[in-house]
């Protein structure tokens, strides 16, 4: 038996919410949600982590501007400070190397990165997952009880169709789904918001496609000032699915 | 990964296996650690008498440790690791995520990344020894 199975939960225990960032297509804006909602949650007040388990094409560290992630070694792992967020990533350890891992090792290499590292009592941690039902999905949704989903769509039908995929899994599992965000929208009519209330899903909204984000990359104020980061923040205020119960 | 978090994984299982076989005490508990783990064995052992407790008291580790061999999917090359091949930094990298080796490590004879790592990772409890 693996030993290191035993202790993810002991692990996750101090986490009261964890939510995996997710899409059926790739490119859709995964990591720049993941890592403006984690800025987002950390200016409300909450204790935030954020962990990439895009093992192969890890982003978000260069969404935030972190280059050099040095997290601290006491029994385990703890995830390095960056403006507030508790910070995981394999770049910590593949640093600007390329990691070419097939999916026996990148289960293990996530198995060994949940089993090491302590989070600490946290509100929220959110998960920048690779695209579509990889291998890290299915880790995830073994490996981690409390797992809540929030998908992430363009407005095109192909990337609609995936989501479709995603969310059928999810279901069967009786996995919860926050719900479906529409990111990049260009044009004034879109079938998403119908399309997701058809598989029962619940629409959170919109975020434009912007044509300067670029230029924000790699500087948390600058994201922060972004119409993009705006709209998200509105999202989750507006949704209200995004608090915790004081107990 | 470090030498706590695994004795702490270690005494979880074990704790768990010997509950769930009606063991009353744990007399001894066989360890296999693959090289790639990076392992401090002094630190490891440490960790384990500080943390068993209740069924694991009396327990006594036996750990081996495998070597890592390596087999290219291209070429078909094999061989074995070799930490002083590598850098401080990169084996600390190992140490906590034995999969950075893909970082690393290519096929000393195609220069291939895509290589199988065919023993010496992980960590497996062999068996547990006790009475019931
Ligand atoms: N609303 C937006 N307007 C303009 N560009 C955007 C928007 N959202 C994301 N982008 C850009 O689209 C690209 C893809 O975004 P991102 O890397 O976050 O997607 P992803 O879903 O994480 O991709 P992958 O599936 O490869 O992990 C990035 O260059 C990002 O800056
Ligand atoms: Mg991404
Ligand atoms: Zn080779």
């Amino acid at each position: 038996m693996d030993p290191r199975l035993s202790i993810i939960d002991e692990r996750l225990k101090g986490i009261k919410r964890i939510i995996a960032i997710s899409s059926g297509k790739g490119g859709v804006g995964k990591s720049l949600i993941a890592s403006t909602l984690a800025l987002l949650l950390v200016r409300k007040g909450f204790r935030v982590g954020l962990l990439d388990l895009d093992f192969t094409s890890p982003s978000t560290h260069v969404i935030l501007g972190v280059m050099n992630i040095y997290p601290k070694e006491d029994k385990g792992i703890i995830p390095a400070d960056v403006y507030g967020i508790r910070y995981m990533s394999i770049v910590a350890y593949s640093r600007d190397e390329t990691l070419p891992l097939r999916g026996a090792d990148l289960s293990n290499a996530l198995i060994e990165l949940f089993a090491v590292t302590r989070w600490g009592d946290i509100d929220f941690l959110v998960i920048d997952m690779p695209p579509g039902i990889s291998d890290a999905t299915l880790d995830v949704l073994r490996l981690v009880k409390k797992i809540e989903f929030l998908i992430v769509t363009t407005s095109s039908v192909l990337a609609f169709e995936t989501v479709k995929k995603l969310a059928k899994l999810l279901v069967e599992l009786k996995i919860p789904i926050l719900g479906v965000i529409e990111n990049m929208r260009l044009g004034e009519e879109s079938a998403i918001s119908r399309l997701t209330a058809n598989l029962g899903l619940r629409f959170l909204g919109t975020i434009p496609f912007e044509v300067d984000i670029e230029n924000a990359l790699g500087n948390i104020d600058a994201l922060l000032r972004t119409g993009f980061a705006k709209r998200l923040d509105e999202i989750i205020s507006g949704c209200g699915l995004f608090k915790i119960l004081k107990s | 990964m470090h030498e706590w978090a695994l004795a702490e994984a270690v005494i979880s299982s074990a704790t768990q296996i010997a509950e769930k076989e009606g063991l009353k005490a744990v007399k001894e508990v066989k360890i296999r650690i693959g090289e790639l783990q990076q392992v401090e064995l002094d630190i490891f052992e440490f960790a384990l008498s500080q943390l068993k407790t209740g069924i694991l008291q009396e327990a006594r580790f036996v750990i081996e440790t495998v070597r890592a061999r390596f087999r290219c999917r291209v070429c078909s090359y094999e061989w074995f690791f070799e930490r002083n091949r590598l850098t401080g930094d990169s084996a600390e990298a190992i140490h906590f995520i034995p999969e950075a080796i893909y970082a690393f490590i290519k096929c000393p004879r195609c220069n291939s990344p895509d290589f199988e790592v065919q023993e010496g990772r992980g960590i497996w409890l062999e068996s547990i020894i006790g009475v019931r």
